[in-house]
């Protein structure tokens, strides 16, 4: 996952989608939050929403931020999967801006789904139209969501909005709310094109 | 605060204790001693207490120095101290040797009071849960209901474990550092070699040789070298010592030409000097027979549904002896039961022996751990 940890200590700012998150957990819920970087999400839903959780974070200096914090944190690599956590054991699984950054995207977002009855994934929209026109213009996309150059970036599996609804459609994988963000206002028409931020909720389809 | 420092002059005590101790063996300790050392203060209401296990080869002198000359400091020193990570102006630390050991304890060493002899190879095969369970007397002697704190490494931790499942109400937190739910068959299969060199040492004499005026060394000193090896890392052997000679070239011989030899020779011959084959007999055994999900058809989270304290829990990327994965089976067994758990897996070339050095982000999350306690 390379310099991961770098999408995990950005700005609060950036991290505006954690208010929304959390109209999306419900109290004293039980929640897995991947990558949880210093361990922000979880403590703050801790206090406003009294919930159990544990974060799960690979880098030794979030690590430690995260236990400052005040929260269970267990260090591993997502994309070793989730094997030490039993099926449906959690009420949310939570990955965070992450989804672009994780190799194995495909099978981690089933992981997800096994560990937990609802998930909830948010990631930077490549349709945005600014890093359209970048693309048009001939470079690659640097924005504030994106905020690496082509060669130092983490991002090794980008989506736009339709393509994340492709892949849920072929996974039957059920999407539950999505919620499509600029500038942490919500977006209602022409989504892929005029959001920079995708908040879906997610279940698994079968059943 | 103040820099780091030690915790000075320390001397041993020794608790006595005459209630009979029934052993999991079936055997039962009529009376028995536990040497001991503390370091800093309990506080009035007696929260502030952290007890030490050792592992195999260690002691109750985990920390400070027996007089100023002192070259060898206790074996956790860089650890245990005032404004370490394990602070001692905040916690009240106790180390002790266990059971079967031979630095004061009862142990082979010791005199039987049924005969006044030392029991030599007539003293019992004592378990993890024996010592726990010897360990929690020793905390009623100092008047402490709740530890704050149970601390280990390797068998150390496995000792750790087994409080929080003996005695739920009565430890807080434990920190189980590069340790394992159980041994592997590879790992047992190390100890029966090491057992094997002291046994069959024509000087072993079943475990009688304090009689016979000899001491079973060369078989010591094997199952020592054996051990050391497998306490480092090849990196680590690579990198102290390579294929380094102690005089420039080979000698066509089989006395020591790499350094790694005379490493090992010397490391044997100063273990087989001062520590008693019987007791190594027995803390390899300890190691062997630790498996609490044994009796839960080999599941370890029913086997720990009764843990009730916060955990952290280390290990080492190096370390082949105690794993990376075996902690993960630990960590998995306390989320199942939705136990409080942080877990590090620390970045370290040293193999098992990591857990005793003093890396700086394996002491942070130490000393961060620690200062979360409230007491």
């Amino acid at each position: 996952m390379g310099n991961l940890e770098k999408n995990m200590a950005m700005s609060a700012d950036a991290r505006a989608d954690f208010a929304l998150i959390a109209q999306w957990v419900a109290p004293n819920a039980k929640v897995l939050d991947l990558g949880c970087g210093d361990g922000s999400l979880l403590s703050q839903l801790r206090k406003t929403h009294n919930i159990r959780g544990y974060g799960v974070e690979k880098d030794d200096a979030n690590w430690l931020k995260a236990m400052n914090n005040g929260v269970d944190v267990i260090q591993m690599d997502l994309e070793s999967g989730l094997s030490g956590f039993e099926a449906q054991s959690f009420d949310v699984v939570i990955l965070s801006q992450t989804l672009q950054a994780v190799l194995n995207t495909e099978a981690i977002v089933h992981e997800m789904l096994r560990v937990g009855r609802e998930v909830i994934v948010t990631f930077p929209n490549f349709g945005y139209w600014r890093h359209r026109i970048q693309i048009m213009t001939g470079n690659m996309p640097v924005s504030d969501n994106l905020p690496y150059q082509w060669y130092d970036t983490p991002n090794v599996h980008l989506c736009t909005i339709n393509d994340f609804d492709d892949f849920c459609r072929k996974s039957n994988i059920k999407v539950q709310q999505r919620l499509v963000l600029t500038d942490k206002k919500e977006v209602h028409v022409m989504t892929n094109i005029r959001g920079n931020l995708a908040m879906y909720r997610l279940r698994s389809g079968q059943s | 605060m103040s820099l780091p420092s030690s915790v000075g002059i320390v001397a041993a005590k020794t608790a006595h204790f005459t209630e009979p101790l029934s052993l999991k063996s079936g055997d039962v300790l009529s009376q028995y001693h536990l040497v001991y050392e503390t370091y800093g203060k309990l506080n009035a209401d007696k929260s502030n207490a952290v007890m030490i296990c050792h592992a195999l080869s260690g002691n109750h002198h985990v920390a400070g120095k027996y007089d100023e000359a002192d070259k060898n400091p206790g074996w956790w020193d860089n650890l245990i101290g005032p404004g370490k990570p394990l602070d001692t102006n905040k916690f009240f630390v106790i180390g002790l040797n266990n059971l079967g050991g031979c630095h004061g304890s009862s142990g082979p060493l010791s005199t039987n009071p049924a005969t006044d002899k030392p029991w030599g190879a007539s003293f019992p095969v004592v378990t993890v849960e024996d010592w726990v369970n010897s360990q929690a007397r020793l905390a009623d002697s100092l008047g402490i209901k709740q530890l704050a704190a149970i601390v280990g490494g390797s068998l150390g931790g496995m000792q750790a474990l087994q409080w929080t499942i003996a005695y739920p109400e009565r430890v807080r937190n434990a920190l189980v550092i590069a340790s394992a739910p159980n041994l592997t068959a590879q790992n047992i299969a190390f100890n029966e070699v090491a057992r094997q060199a002291i046994i069959t040492d024509p000087e072993f004499h079943g475990g009688d040789y304090y009689n016979h005026g000899v001491l079973p060394r060369r078989g010591l000193r094997i199952a020592r070298m054996l051990g050391h090896i497998t306490y480092l890392s090849d990196d680590a052997m690579g990198a102290k010592f390579g294929r380094k000679l102690r005089d420039g070239h080979v000698k066509y011989g089989f006395d020591v030409d790499f350094e790694m030899e005379s490493y090992l020779r010397y490391q044997g011959d100063k273990f087989a000097g001062e520590f008693d084959a019987n007791t190594y007999l027995r803390m390899t055994r300890a190691l062997d027979y630790f498996d609490p999900a044994f009796d839960y058809q080999g599941d370890l989270s029913a086997a720990l549904a009764k843990v009730k304290s916060d955990f952290l829990v280390v290990s080492f990327t190096s370390d082949w002896r105690f794993s990376p994965g075996r902690s993960r089976e630990i960590v998995k067994a306390l989320l199942d039961n939705e136990l409080s758990v942080s877990y590090a897996e620390v970045t370290a070339a040293h193999g098992h022996d990591a857990f005793l050095m003093p890396d700086e982000h394996y002491h942070n999350i130490m000393r961060q751990y620690l200062a979360k306690i409230e007491v």
